[in-house]
């Protein structure tokens, strides 16, 4: 276990790699649906106050 | 309308879009997900160290695809452009804007792992070999599309000039990248980033697939994401978008 | 009007501008001169270091000089209307285009070449392979103002778009670079230069045939 982790020797170089990787990747998903959904709040918001002035 | 036709116009649909996509992601995350799974298990644990270059190979799970993966979206980011232009489809034009910010992740992560890889095994965070060059180069080209985009103020006039620039672009980069290579004969020669070496071993093979083929599918994924926002705040005022919201 | 004689006049009209205000016509060539003198200031006066990054400087300057006088090749007719003109005109844009482009390189490409080798001199370029460097640029500096006007087409109309010019437009020039440079290394060197000739030709052809075709798309896109 404690060798999984060592890499040999390279551990930095590729937990770095793959740990990078992995915060940018979920980063992206992460900052697309947050966007979505502030979408749909924006147009749900504005529907309610659409229905209420009328 | 022979069917070609058909498909292309309803592709250019951003209702229909909206809907097929919401009921794609599920599918797609999970089959994702299964794929990272197995490559990251049947390459980091399963396969053995690589002879020369020790576990530091392993990095090639990540390199390989994102370099591809940057490659590959700059060019969808061409083909969507010139669709664009000539069909003025504005689901083209969302998929050009929502690309970017994607292809140019990929770039950064081909860019970070091919340093790091290089570290270990030239002694160097930074080697001036072709691919990396050529890498960076490609980020140039993303963070200009995407500046472009956000200095027009008008979101029509902007979404034809990024995709004018992709064009340009995507012509140029054969240019650029053959230019680089042959650069680097002249001025490094030996220092050649063998990815692909003389012939990778079953065992390295597959998981690479596997992690290709992820990252294929997340980029489709995040894509998805990224044009149903778009779509929606260009449709935000349309009957369609209405009675989805109010639907909730 | 014929178009061929709309396409002179442009560039007949564009160079008198030009020598109207003659003073920055050497604006240029001094940015050229400065940049290349900078580099013995930052990196040291050794005379074998200097010969060796001699043709890189001198075309890395040459670059940076074009992407500073681009935005003469529309500025001043966006803000006063000419370009407009020319868009809804009867002529074939793209000829325009390269009529004014053809101008610019005129006044800001051709005079590099005038000083290119007295500064080569400077650096300690083996002279022979200044003969190669004058023909580099000769070949080159077109394509630079070409693609550069692309650039500046789709920038025109933006308030800071200086700034993203370079850019949009320096992951294009490499290419040149590099086979420019190249060219004149391989000259000093004794080698045959006749590949990278060929190749910065090519890039000429090219450039001259479809940058206008790009630059007028990007104008009708940057003044609609």
């Amino acid at each position: 276990m404690a060798e999984f982790f060592h890499m040999g020797g390279y551990a930095f170089y590729v937990w770095t790699s793959f740990g990078l990787t992995a915060f940018l990747l979920a980063g992206l998903v992460v900052w697309a649906s947050q966007a979505h959904k502030r979408e749909l709040a924006r147009i749900s918001r504005r529907l309610r106050r659409e229905k209420r002035s009328v | 309308m022979n069917i070609f036709t058909k498909w292309f116009h309803r592709l250019g649909s951003p209702p229909w879009f909206y809907r097929v996509s919401g009921k794609l992601i599920p599918w797609m995350s999970l089959l994702c997900a299964a794929l990272i799974i197995y490559g990251l298990y049947a390459g980091l644990v399963v396969a053995p160290p690589d002879y020369q270059q020790g576990d530091s190979f392993r990095i090639i799970y990540i390199h390989v695809p994102a370099a591809l993966l940057s490659m590959f979206i700059y060019v969808v980011m061409a083909v969507a452009g010139g669709i664009s232009l000539i069909w003025r489809m504005k689901m083209a034009d969302v998929v050009l804007i929502s690309s970017a910010p994607i292809g140019a992740v990929f770039t950064v992560i081909a860019l970070a792992t091919g340093s790091l890889w290089g570290k270990p095994m030239w002694g160097t965070w930074w080697t001036w070999d072709a691919r990396l060059t050529s890498e960076l180069l490609l980020l140039f080209l993303y963070l200009g599309i995407i500046a472009l985009h956000n200095a027009v103020e008008d979101r029509q006039s902007a979404a034809r000039a990024v995709s004018v620039l992709a064009l340009v672009g995507v012509v140029n980069i054969p240019i650029i990248h053959y230019s680089v290579v042959w650069w680097n004969t002249l001025h490094q020669g030996a220092t050649i980033m063998r990815l692909d070496g003389p012939a990778i071993d079953e065992s390295m093979r597959w998981p690479l697939f596997a992690m290709i083929a992820a990252f294929y599918l997340y980029y489709f994924i995040v894509l998805m994401l990224r044009a149903r926002g778009e779509v929606l705040n260009r449709e935000s005022r349309s009957r369609w978008v209405r009675e989805l919201v109010a639907g909730d | 009007m014929t178009p061929g004689r709309a396409f002179l006049d442009l560039l007949r009209r564009d160079l008198l501008l030009a020598m109207r205000r003659r003073s920055e016509l050497a604006n240029p060539m001094l940015f050229f001169v400065m940049v290349i003198v900078l580099f013995p200031l930052g990196v040291g006066a050794e005379p074998q270091l200097l010969e060796q990054m001699s043709a890189g400087v001198v075309w890395v300057a040459a670059l940076l000089a074009a992407l500073l006088t681009l935005d003469s090749i529309f500025r001043s007719d966006f803000e006063d209307g000419t370009l407009e003109q020319i868009l809804i005109g009867a002529h074939p844009v793209p000829m325009l285009v390269l009529a004014k482009v053809i101008a610019h390189w005129l006044v800001t490409g051709l005079p590099l070449l005038l000083v290119a080798p007295v500064l080569a001199t400077f650096l300690g370029m083996n002279p022979d392979a200044i003969g190669v460097l004058m023909l580099s640029l000769l070949l080159g500096t077109p394509v630079l103002s070409l693609i550069g006007s692309i650039g500046v087409a789709l920038t025109v109309g933006l308030r800071r778009g200086g700034v993203i010019l370079s850019l949009l437009v320096l992951p294009l020039y490499v290419p040149v670079l590099i086979f420019g440079a190249a060219a004149v290394d391989a000259a000093a060197s004794g080698m045959p230069v006749t590949g990278q000739m060929y190749i910065m030709a090519a890039f000429l052809v090219l450039a001259v045939t479809l940058a206008p075709l790009a630059a007028a798309a990007a104008l009708r896109i940057s003044l609609s």
